[in-house]
């Protein structure tokens, strides 16, 4: 019967709207569900995950010394020339001369975060870190340059 | 008892042994007027703040909270904001009608307030045909959404608002016949009326199933008409970016938001005078000594609340429906709500010649 | 000057929706032909967010390539750096140990949890209800915050490289993955209860957009936008790769063709996808997870070709090498532009309010429709 079916559709239809608003309802009155994080408050207790890609840096020890051995093994296999090695020539103590890194650059504007670099350095001499607040005001400042200043390779490096 | 009618009448008493009649007068008219802009202005500013708590907590966000303490402060801001921004007007628009719409909305606006009972005996204008008067007036802001979408000179904005033109006349039908069912069952067009023949007992609870089924159209159908979402079709921003209003900005397109959220509160209002008892404290029977507690709650306290329901209820609606399509609309009204309603009218007013309803 | 052209001589409105507009999600630009509210004629112009990535691979060795595929369809990235692997593997001839196999099989399926959690909530969106985008992606965060701990991204992981995986699982791999399963089964009935039960929102689907199977067919469509034709489609069952013969899942089909259709195949793929990972999850196998490959890699001349399902239907790889390192002509068969290609035919005549719903059952994703 036509009366009853448009009956039923009203009461179906109704439902099935009712349904939804419980659930929001749920919603609206359990805040503990609430899943958003407060970023900038939390910046103190913010763990990021460790393998989180966020920018290319050289690890140093404490004597200053990295373990970069200037193969350009990662400025081959960077997809866009991100990384730049520039090399200076260094007297050994016994005299001879021996190329070493003077600078890697490092464009953190051309980075794509693909760890490639990471992957192929064979001396284990950059890593991924954690950081992710890249924001400058100038563009120059992007263009960083990973070995600290006066840093030496590590004793036992090849 | 701390009341507006007290302190209204305080008020009058005062002014009337400082100045003669007529100056006691031009003053109150003053005073209300101010009064009604700073309602405006109030209700504004607390009803978004509202709306996006609301939004906020069903969609499992905090909301504003950066503003001041809890993001009190946070609509202020925006409006601060909006009233700084350059007020664009597009080149090919009709400079005219383009400014004024917004303006056109707010009075409408405006107009509805003076109806409102807000509390007990404080009333801007009790006329003889309040609730026809309502009903009259907020069919005049489709002319600023038509006006608006027209001089706009902008495709989505034509299409949002001949959407809007279609949705309000159909819908107003729906939403006067609900009105009918207890303009019906009280003989009376008068919101005071309306108001003091719920003393007993709201017409929610009086009223049965066709007072129900008033109120449910009745929400509905406010809801369409003050183009709120499900039915936002006028502004509709996946089909067309931000339909009427899309070419306004800054404090023109503040005004239009803020019509929009006023006139939910006036429809909630009036619907919470009709169908809940207004500002009449909430009784049972004979418990003489539950309902003297209830009598000391103030009398503006139970309007509001029962008006923020209202309006959370179609908050709430907003946040869970999807959006219906132009034609689904207009089935909804012509085939479900109208001959629903009409029915209903019909039941209710033989209730009402029979005496059915306490 | 626009209002000339603006309207045709018989009173039809022409608007164009994007390239910025809510609806396209991207920047797409549609040129719709319209009669009061009714679509005569959609013209989808592209190219606006074309990066020539084809033409920049071909200057890129096999294992730098392989980046530049995530930012294609950003939504299956994985998938998309899969596909590239196993073409290059097909060239290279290498046999992927079986721990990288599981391994890619159970990232492909995560990925394509998340990137059907997405479209969900953005569909909803586009139908008007935004409270389901946040509750999606409530579901999709914990899925990234499975990818950011394994590969150390959350959109273009770069994962997969020729040979295998690039690291190894995460020690929390398997718990993490356990307790997003528990949290989606907590919470997949509540996608019924907030959109998919709700009768506007059907109202709004069924009988929208119909797509015949031999429509479905000649204009070249793929996943679920032919699947809910019911035309099988489904790569990993028609011409399996990996380990998917020996996984126990279903092709999701539909027969009604409609916006529906679509919808409930996406939501029916996501279950599957569980099933899947449910497998593989406790079976990881132990052994290597990338398989010994040369420093530089080269393969030999010829043309390779594979294709694998990404979240939104098939995608093709063909390289032409000439036996240097790096490719000589690269093509990827993106399924978004074919599934974007019908969107003409299965809009006339419906309202402009469905076409955003058509829109959104086609899952676009500009860039991958582009490159
Ligand atoms: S992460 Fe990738 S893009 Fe960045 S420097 Fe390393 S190889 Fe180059
Ligand atoms: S960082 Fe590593 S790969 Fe790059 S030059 Fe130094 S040692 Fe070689």
């Amino acid at each position: 019967m036509f009366i009853i079916k448009y009956i039923k559709e009203v009461y179906r239809g109704v439902k099935s709207l009712l349904v939804g608003m419980k659930r929001t309802l749920y919603y609206f009155t359990h805040h503990k569900e609430i899943i958003t994080q407060e970023y900038p408050d939390n910046r103190d207790t913010l763990v990021m995950a460790e393998r989180f890609k966020g920018e290319v840096v050289m690890p140093h020890n404490e004597k200053n010394e990295h373990r970069c051995t200037g193969c350009q093994a990662c400025e081959l296999a960077c997809p866009n020339g991100t990384i730049k090695v520039i090399f200076k020539n260094e007297l050994t103590p016994e005299g001879k001369k021996k190329k070493a890194i003077d600078k890697l650059v490092y464009h953190l504007e051309l980075c794509t975060m693909c760890n490639l670099c990471v992957e192929a350095c064979p001396s284990d001499a950059i890593k991924m870190a954690q950081t992710f607040e890249h924001s400058v005001y100038d563009r120059s400042e992007l263009t960083k340059i990973l070995n600290n200043p006066g840093s030496k390779i590590m004793d036992g490096v090849e | 008892m701390w009341s507006f009618s007290h302190i209204a009448n305080e008020l009058h008493e005062w002014l009337s042994s400082i100045f003669n009649p007529t100056w006691t007068l031009v003053i109150e008219m003053v005073l209300a007027g101010v009064a009604v802009i700073g309602l405006f202005a109030g209700l504004g500013l607390v009803l978004v703040l509202m709306e996006r708590r609301v939004a906020a907590w069903i969609q499992i966000r905090l909301g504003p909270n950066r503003v001041g303490p809890q993001g009190l402060l946070q609509s202020l801001a925006d409006t601060l904001k909006l009233i700084v921004k350059e007020g664009l007007t597009p080149n090919g628009a009709d400079k005219l009608l383009f400014n004024i719409a917004p303006f056109i909305a707010m009075i409408v606006a405006m107009l509805l307030m003076a109806p409102i009972a807000f509390a007990k005996d404080f009333q801007l204008w009790d006329m003889n045909i309040g609730v026809l008067y309502v009903s009259a007036v907020s069919s005049i802001m489709v002319i600023s959404i038509l006006m608006a979408g027209w001089s706009s000179n902008n495709k989505y904005s034509l299409m949002g608002a001949m959407r809007s033109g279609a949705q309000i006349v159909s819908y107003e039908l729906s939403a006067g016949l609900s009105i009918l069912t207890i303009v019906v069952l009280t003989g009376s067009l008068q919101i005071s009326d309306i108001i003091h023949s719920q003393a007993t007992g709201w017409w929610i609870f009086k009223g049965h199933l066709p007072v129900w089924i008033a109120f449910v159209t009745f929400i509905i159908a406010v809801t369409a008409e003050t183009n709120r979402a499900p039915f936002d079709l006028a502004e509709a921003e996946s089909e067309l970016t931000a339909g009427f209003h899309t070419e306004y900005s800054g404090m023109k397109f503040a005004l239009f938001f803020l019509a929009e959220y006023i006139n939910v509160f006036i429809v909630c209002a009036i619907g919470a005078t009709l169908f809940l008892g207004g500002w009449m404290p909430f009784h049972i029977g004979n418990l003489t000594d539950f309902n003297r507690v209830m009598d000391y709650i103030p009398s503006s306290i139970w309007f509001f609340g029962k008006t923020f329901f209202m309006i959370f209820l179609i908050m709430w609606f907003r946040w869970t429906f999807p959006r219906l399509r132009i034609d689904q609309l207009l089935n909804l009204e012509w085939k479900y709500l109208l001959p629903i309603s009409m029915i209903n009218l019909l039941l209710a007013t033989a209730m009402a010649i029979l005496g059915w309803h306490f | 000057m626009f209002e000339e052209v603006g309207t045709t001589t018989e009173g039809d409105i022409i608007i164009n929706v994007g390239p910025q507009h809510p609806a396209t999600h991207g920047v797409l630009h549609l040129v719709i032909t319209l009669n009061g509210e009714t679509i005569k004629k959609v013209e989808p112009h592209l190219g606006f967010i074309h990066r020539s990535i084809e033409k920049m691979c071909e200057s890129l060795t096999y294992r730098q390539f392989i980046y530049v595929t995530s930012r294609m369809d950003y939504l299956s990235s994985h998938i998309n750096n899969h596909a590239c692997a196993l073409c290059v593997e097909k060239g290279l001839q290498v046999e992927v140990p079986p721990r990288a196999q599981v391994i890619r099989v159970l990232m492909d399926e995560l990925t394509r949890i998340a990137s059907h959690e997405l479209w969900w909530g953005a569909m909803a969106m586009d139908l008007g209800a935004f409270t389901p985008f946040f509750h999606a992606f409530r579901e999709r965060e914990s899925i990234n915050d499975i990818m950011e701990e394994t590969c150390g991204a959350r959109l273009t992981m770069n994962y997969m490289v020729p040979g295998g995986v690039m690291q190894d699982l995460h020690p929390d791999f398997q718990k993490r993955v356990k307790e997003f399963l528990q949290l989606y089964k907590r919470k997949i009935h509540e996608y019924d209860e907030l959109v998919t039960g709700n009768i506007i929102f059907q109202n709004r689907m069924k009988g929208i957009g119909y797509l015949s199977p031999e429509d479905a067919v000649s204009y070249g469509c793929s996943g679920p936008a032919a699947r809910g034709s019911g035309v099988s489609c489904d790569i990993r069952k028609v011409y399996p790769y990996e380990i998917y013969d020996k996984l126990e899942f279903d092709e999701v089909l539909e027969t009604a063709g409609d916006s529906f259709a679509r919808y409930m195949i996406r939501l029916r793929e996501m279950q599957q996808s569980i099933r899947i990972i449910e497998q593989l999850i406790d079976n990881i196998p132990d052994g290597d997870f990338q398989a010994k490959t040369k420093a530089v890699l080269k393969l030999p001349k010829g043309e390779f070709y594979q294709r694998v399902e990404t979240a939104r239907g098939e995608l093709g790889v063909y390289i032409v090498s000439e036996g240097g390192t790096t490719p000589y002509r690269i093509k990827f068969r993106s399924p978004g532009f074919s599934n974007l290609s019908v969107l003409d035919h299965i809009a006339r005549g419906s309202k402009l309010g469905d076409l955003v719903a058509m829109m959104g059952t086609l899952d676009l994703v500009i860039p991958d429709i582009d490159r």
